[in-house]
């Protein structure tokens, strides 16, 4: 460990996973935590739904999991976070019988954080709200690796999560997705890996902040999924980057003296006027205009 | 009339990668290791045939060739330069014997009943191969004539999977060429060569290249019928076009089960085909 030094070394995890089979995705989480410890990496970095795979539909009760140490597939999990920090995706059953995609952040054998995904994709190939509870919070928190924020997905692709997590202290975004590759074209990329990497670029630049996406591979029925995870830097510069559609540990060494480096050239967040912002929110909710708040009383 | 150039190029090293990964892990993740392809000599079991011998290994993909008496004698030729490019197993299994038994039987049928016959007399064949071969059926189904319906219920439709079927055949001989499909597969006429003569473009009373575009407004683009028609097209054709894919839907779907009870197969009985793999 150098986090003295306020290096560490992070592994994104790009795997494929088995639809449904919650042992089988679990046995290739602790393989590549001891494979990733192995090469001297932090922490461990899986995409969305790692542990389930994405399309579950009516099997989402099925694998659902109650993270904590008597659950059999989390006692596992916790065991392997005393060797190295662990971000793993899993359907969470709370005890009303409510189904999350949710993110947990595993650090020395403890829970240190989890993550319910606030957006859920229910348009075009995706049928989340069909299935899943919408979380309903956005909170950045400590790690032996500064502080931190989770995002699952959909998440992202609205700018207020990323932009929420920044102003509660995270100096670095873990982004998690399982994203169904579409709008094949004359680029060598297709346009939703162009879009993600686009935008997780743009999120690092305007927030001044690591921004790591793990995004998953293989196929469900014909659904691909792209891969392509990225880690970009404070500067927006490009640290890291997995093969497109191919299974990969992707090590990257985030030097966290950076993020100073950055904001002492470029002051966003010392400027960013929050109070600001939030009157404005404040005058168009009460005032029914825009956006504000639309959609709070579908899901609050 | 000056029609718009919406642009139908696709990237054909990224569309190979994914297609050919596709057959591989799905056929693979339903506990096989090989497929079985009608092979007409047209384009896109050609395409379909390539993909897989990439994705399997030659060895163990088996192209199938049904010609009937009046089939276009190049129609086998050109299955056969397919064959010998790609190295594939290969069996040819005449329906002339069967279709004739049937037409004698119905002897006013006329042609497209002659037609759709033969489609589905070829569909027997082939899974009665993809048992003795112990290979998934490879469908060659193009997103065009899908949306057309321009296909044979449980005949030329019927597959296992289907790697060809969101590409447009414009964007079908892009990657065929890409994959190193003959040229003279790439150059002719599409037919179904149901009947000598025919052609896809005859008998649809439009080009693929006009009505590719179309559809990637209509339906990649979202276009509204009107504003098809304010970019270019002709309004009989975005009307034509639109009731065709509307009449053809039942084509795309499972039939109905009428619902009774309170989980019902269809509706809310859930799963994919990749469950627990």
């Amino acid at each position: 460990m150098r986090e003295s030094a306020g290096r560490f070394t992070l592994a994104i995890a790009q795997i494929s996973t088995r639809l449904g089979d919650v042992q089988g995705n679990l046995e290739k989480h602790l393989a590549l935590a001891r494979q990733a410890r192995a090469s001297g990496a932090d922490l461990i970095q899986f995409p969305e739904l790692s542990l389930t795979g994405y399309a579950l539909q009516d099997l989402t009760p099925t694998v659902a999991l109650r993270p904590n140490t008597k659950d059999p597939v989390f006692r596992h999990l916790l065991q392997a976070s005393r060797g190295i920090d662990l971000i793993a995706g899993f359907v969470e059953a709370d005890a009303r019988s409510r189904f999350f995609i949710a993110a947990a952040y595993l650090s020395r054998g403890e829970l240190v954080h989890i993550h319910r995904k606030v957006y859920l994709p229910t348009y075009g190939l995706f049928d989340e709200g069909r299935f899943f509870a919408w979380g309903d919070s956005v909170r950045a928190f400590d790690t032996r690796f500064g502080r931190v924020g989770m995002l699952i997905c959909e998440d992202f692709w609205h700018a207020s999560p990323p932009y929420l997590l920044w102003l509660d202290g995270a100096d670095l975004l873990y982004f998690a997705s399982a994203s169904p590759g579409r709008g094949l074209s004359a680029d060598p990329r297709l346009a939703s890996a162009s879009w993600v990497e686009h935008i997780n670029q743009a999120y690092a630049s305007l927030f001044t902040v690591f921004v790591a996406h793990a995004n998953r591979v293989g196929f469900e029925d014909g659904l691909n999924f792209w891969g392509g995870s990225t880690v970009f830097d404070p500067d927006g510069r490009r640290v890291a980057q997995s093969p497109y559609h191919q299974e990969a540990v992707t090590l990257a060494e985030l030097d966290l003296a950076q993020l100073s480096r950055t904001r002492t050239r470029l002051p966003l967040l010392r400027d960013e006027r929050t109070a600001l912002t939030l009157r404005e929110l404040l005058r168009m909710q009460a005032s029914g205009a825009g956006q504000a708040g639309g959609k709070e009383g579908g899901h609050d | 009339m000056t029609e718009p150039a919406p642009d139908l190029t696709i990237n054909t090293d990224l569309a190979r990668q994914i297609l050919v990964e596709f057959l591989r892990t799905e056929i693979q993740r339903a506990g096989f290791s090989h497929g079985v392809i009608g092979l007409s000599g047209g384009v896109d079991s050609a395409l379909a045939c390539y993909l897989a011998a990439e994705a399997l290994g030659p060895e163990n993909v088996l192209a199938v060739r049904m010609p009937y008496k009046t089939s276009a004698p190049e129609s086998y030729e050109h299955a056969e330069l397919v064959v010998r490019a790609t190295g594939v197993q290969e069996k040819t299994l005449p329906v002339t014997p069967m279709a004739d038994a049937l037409f004698e039987l119905v002897p006013d049928a006329g042609s497209i009943r002659r037609g759709n016959v033969l489609a589905r007399l070829r569909m027997i064949l082939l899974y009665d191969q993809s048992a003795e071969f112990q290979g998934l059926v490879v469908g060659t189904g193009n997103k065009t004539e899908i949306l057309l319906g321009y296909t044979t219920l449980y005949g030329d439709s019927a597959c296992a999977l289907n790697p060809l079927g969101d590409l447009y055949k414009t964007q079908i001989r892009q990657l065929a060429r890409a994959v190193g499909v003959p040229e003279v597969i790439l150059a002719k006429p599409p037919s179904a060569d149901l009947w000598a003569g025919q052609t896809d473009e005859g008998e649809l009373g439009f080009t693929y290249e006009q009505v590719d575009r179309l559809l990637l407004l209509l339906v990649d683009g979202r276009y509204s019928p009107q504003a098809c028609v304010e970019a270019g097209f002709s309004a009989k054709l975005v009307e034509q076009v639109i009731e065709r894919i509307r009449r053809n839907q039942y084509k795309r779907l499972p039939p109905p089960i009428a619902k009774l009870s309170n989980r019902t197969i269809g509706y809310d009985f859930l799963y994919l085909r990749d469950w627990g793999t």
